[in-house]
Parts: C-alpha cells; sequence; structure tokens
C-alpha cells in the first residue's frame, strides 16, 4: 500500500499522528502532515485507514500497490 | 467561452408575479429560492448539467455539481473564490467590523493554538457529554420534546461551552437559545437585494441581536463587578473584557464562532433522530451497538473519540440526505477559468452539497436512507470526496466536523441508552423549514420518550 498525503488540504489537524505516529508527521513551519513512511508495513493496515477515514480534511488516500 | 455560453436554468415563479414581494420584483431566480431553494438548484443540474447558471437581482450565480466541477470550485484559493463576501445575510447578524470567517491561514492558526485542536477534544467530549445529562435530568419517566427546541437548546450550551468556556455557559438559560434562534431565522435571501431592508423578519432579527448584546452586557456588567479572578479560571469573555472591547463588538465575535457549529448540530442531530424513527431496524442495530459497546462502563467521554461504527454511519447517512447548508457560495475576485469557461469578477459561483450529496451515478439509490453505503468496501464517503459534501470540501472543509462528529455521538450515546423513543406525528410530516437562508426543522417536530429499563 502507499500512503498519500494531499497538503493543499491539510488543515492541520493532526489527528493522523496519533493514530499512526510511524506513519504520519508534521511539519511545524508549514502547518501541514508529512508522511514519513510512504509504503508502510502491512502490519500498520488498521492504524492508517484509521487515520485516512478520520482525517477531518480527507487529505489522507491510500492507494493500492499494482 | 464565456458566462453567456453557460446555460440558465427555468424560471417556474415569475419575478412580476403578485405574489412576489415589490422589493424582489425583477430579481430573477431569487424569489424562487426564497421559497424552495432545493428544487431550484436540482433543476440547475437536471436541466443545465454539472455548470448552470441561475439569476439573484444583478448578480449572476454559476452553480457546479458533480467531482470534476466540484474540485475546480473548492480548490480555487481564496484570492480568486472569496467566500465572506458571499453571504450577505450574515453580515447584520454578526454586526459590524465582525468577519464571516477567517483566511485559512488564520484558521489554521487558531486551530493550531486552540479550541478545536486534536488534544482539546477529549476535554470538549467530557464538557458534552455534561450538559446532555443535565439536559435530560429532569425529564422523568415519560414526556414529550419537540426535536427543535430540544437541540437547538443543548447546542447553545455545548457551543458555548466548549468555545466560550463554562463559567459564560453557566450564565445562560433556555431564553438564550430561543433569542438566538430568531437571529438565525432572519437569513432572508431578500438580503440579496437589501440586508437592511425595511422587512418583517430583518426587524425581528435585529431585535433578537439587541437582546443578545444586552445579555452579554449584564454578564459583562457583573463580571466588572465582581473584578479579576485567577487566570485558570478565565474564560473567553473575560479575555476580550481584558483587551478593552464592548459588549456589542463581544457579542457579535461569540455569534460568529457559536453560529458554524449551532444550527448545524442542531438539525443534524434532529434529523438523525427522525431517520432512525423512520427506520426501526437501524435504530435497533444502534442501539444494541451502544448497549454492548458500554456493557462494560465505558465513558461516554472516552468512547465518543473512538469509532462507534454503526451510529456513524446513521450520521453520514442523515448529512448526505440532509446537509445543514444547502448551497456554499463564493464570489469571483478576479477572472476566473472554470474548466473551460472564463467566470468573470463580481459573479457568484456555488455548489450545493444537497445536490451533489444525492447525485445517482455515485451514490446509488440517492434518495434512500442506507447506512450500508460506508461499510467497507463502499465507503461512499472517500470515494466520493467531492461529492460527499455535507462538510463542504477544501482547504475550507468545516474545521469544527469531528468536532461535530463527536458531539453527536456523545449525544446519541447518551440518549440512546437512556431513553427509547417514538414519532408522536405523522413520519412524513417532519420537514425543513428552506424559507430562509439558514434551513432549520419546521415545527412541529415532536416525539415521546421512555426511560428504558437496565
Amino acid at each position: 500500500m502507499r500512503v498519500v498525503a494531499d497538503t493543499d488540504l491539510c488543515q492541520g489537524h493532526q489527528l493522523c499522528q496519533g493514530e499512526s505516529p510511524t506513519v504520519f508527521g508534521f511539519d511545524e513551519t508549514a502547518d501541514v502532515v508529512v508522511v514519513l513512511d510512504e509504503h508502510p508495513d502491512e502490519a500498520l493496515r488498521a492504524e492508517v485507514t484509521t487515520a485516512v477515514r478520520y482525517c477531518p480534511a480527507f487529505a489522507l488516500s491510500l492507494e493500492e500497490d499494482s | 467561452m464565456t458566462l453567456a455560453d453557460i446555460p440558465e436554468v427555468s424560471t417556474v415563479l415569475d419575478d412580476q408575479s403578485p405574489e412576489v414581494p415589490a422589493i424582489i420584483k425583477g430579481t430573477g431566480h431569487l424569489p424562487e429560492m426564497r421559497i424552495d431553494p432545493i428544487a431550484l438548484f436540482h433543476r440547475v443540474r437536471e436541466e443545465c448539467g454539472a455548470i448552470g447558471r441561475f439569476r439573484l437581482a444583478d448578480r449572476q450565480v454559476v452553480l457546479v455539481s458533480g467531482a470534476e466541477a466540484n474540485e475546480a470550485f473548492f480548490r480555487a484559493p481564496d484570492e480568486v473564490l472569496d467566500q465572506a463576501a458571499a453571504y450577505p445575510f450574515m453580515t447584520p447578524i454578526f454586526g459590524k467590523g465582525v468577519v464571516f470567517d477567517a483566511s485559512p491561514e488564520e484558521r489554521q492558526q487558531m486551530l493550531k493554538n486552540q479550541a478545536l485542536r486534536g488534544e482539546m477534544m477529549r476535554g470538549h467530549a467530557q464538557t458534552i457529554e455534561a450538559e446532555i445529562r443535565r439536559m435530560v435530568a429532569g425529564w422523568g419517566d415519560e414526556g414529550e420534546i419537540d426535536l427543535l427546541d430540544f437541540f437547538a437548546e443543548l447546542t447553545i450550551y455545548t457551543t458555548s461551552s466548549c468555545l466560550i468556556g463554562k463559567p459564560f455557559r453557566d450564565q445562560l438559560d433556555g431564553t438564550f437559545a430561543e433569542v438566538y434562534h430568531r437571529l438565525e431565522h432572519g437569513t432572508d435571501a431578500i438580503a440579496y437585494v437589501d440586508p437592511y431592508a425595511d422587512i418583517e423578519s430583518f426587524r425581528i432579527r435585529d431585535r433578537a441581536r439587541e437582546e443578545l448584546v444586552g445579555k452579554v452586557q449584564a454578564i459583562l456588567d457583573a463580571r466588572l463587578e465582581r473584578g479579576a479572578v485567577p487566570r485558570e479560571e478565565q474564560d473567553l469573555l473575560d479575555v476580550l473584557i481584558a483587551v478593552g472591547m464592548d459588549a456589542d463588538h463581544i457579542t457579535g465575535i461569540f455569534i460568529s464562532m457559536m453560529f458554524a457549529g449551532h444550527h448545524t448540530s442542531s438539525g443534524t442531530g434532529s434529523w438523525a433522530m427522525i431517520e432512525l424513527l423512520r427506520h426501526p431496524d437501524v435504530m435497533a442495530s444502534v442501539v444494541a451497538e451502544l448497549d454492548d459497546l458500554y456493557a462494560d462502563g465505558a465513558e461516554v467521554s472516552f468512547q465518543a473519540l473512538r469509532s462507534i461504527p454503526v451510529l456513524e454511519a446513521a450520521l453520514k447517512e442523515t448529512l448526505r440526505l440532509h446537509p445543514p447548508l444547502v448551497i456554499l457560495m463564493r464570489l469571483v475576485q478576479e477572472d476566473f477559468d472554470l474548466l473551460g469557461h472564463t467566470i468573470p469578477a463580481g459573479t457568484l459561483v456555488a455548489a450545493s452539497p444537497r445536490v451533489s450529496n444525492r447525485i445517482e451515478d455515485d451514490f446509488p439509490k440517492a434518495d434512500a436512507f442506507d447506512p450500508g453505503r460506508y461499510v467497507d468496501p463502499r465507503q461512499e464517503d472517500l470515494q466520493n470526496r467531492w461529492t460527499w459534501i455535507p462538510f463542504g470540501a477544501g482547504k475550507h472543509r468545516c474545521v469544527g466536523n469531528a468536532f461535530a462528529m463527536m458531539q453527536l455521538k456523545a449525544i446519541f450515546s447518551v440518549l440512546l441508552r437512556d431513553f427509547s423513543f417514538e414519532p408522536v406525528q405523522d413520519l412524513e410530516s417532519y420537514r425543513d423549514d428552506v424559507t430562509k437562508m439558514v434551513i432549520q426543522l419546521a415545527q412541529p417536530a415532536r416525539v415521546r420518550y421512555r426511560r428504558r429499563a437496565r
């Protein structure tokens, strides 16, 4: 899986960091999300999915590797 | 291509017809928008497609729908499409010098600093749980409520307590919600001609605002009399008094802070209850989910911040069918390219959550209440980010949406575990009053509650 963040949409709520702290970080200067791990281990799928689903800005998505 | 190449929707109400008030004669589609805005917006898509046009007095309104046009609309920068200037009916409500909405940069800063930040949510959840319990404390074993009265009052307490502070909330009673409601009702689309027109609904609005200023003045006077309190006991009112603001300005700020979270959450709470009553099978599965979730004594304030999938799906579906805002507008600041059409400065561009949320291709059986849409793998909200838009989309997507969902989860966690509900009027008789730009539930909207044996 591939994690994609649209920083034009990110509002800086930082909820994703709470859900999946090794995959999502935060750029304090730009006030937007930073994807720390673009291809997270399959074991993290549940928490990454939760982060995507509950992002208040709909700024995150999960793409399947083909 | 220019504005003239965009098809204009038909007219069903002649703007010269005798029943049209004199002040809005000759204003194009404005008379219809005051009576049945939803039919107008749907007709734009049916007749014109993804980009259509109608007229409000001397302004052309380009109404977009569908993923491609919505994305272009929601992604446009603020310098091109300005939000503040598009809602003339809000200016007299907030008062002079209080902005409709902060810029995205200011919003982000506000979010970073205070009330809506993720880490503040736990405290808000506790506050909301306490407020809802306070509302039902006097209910007894059975009785009747009006959904509008109940949710409008509850959400005054929750928004004031979470956004302004508990000391201020504790000085409010039910009359504040009643006056606030009259203010929200003063959003007649006649404001597109003149927001200060001498009409009954605007006179009521202005009187309501004066009453609110009076109430805030009384609280402010009492604070001055009492003198300073330690920093940790201060709320936002103390802070604004300390910087020397007067009651009129403070009231404007409070009204604007509470506005976005009030009628929206109140209406969604009401409609969620109505849809659950219309769909007893969904009600049963939500109640079963909550009973199971709280069986081991979990706290509402803890659980509301976590996943409650069946209830969440019912709330999302309520929001899709009954978005609190049916139209989102922007004023074009400089010529704007919309999918090949050059839209000139001064035009209004709009997207309609009501129309986009019911696009059949994106939401099969779009008029049906089906919480199953949000279950894996359908996920019709995430799959349709530019058309599932009860909270809008893009940079301006409702900054309070996580707060709103948490609040609704907390409210229904308390209500449905302690009480069962039944309609006391025909289920089809519950409806919205759409004659104002701020849509509210029409009264009567009564339901009966009965305390559950546990």
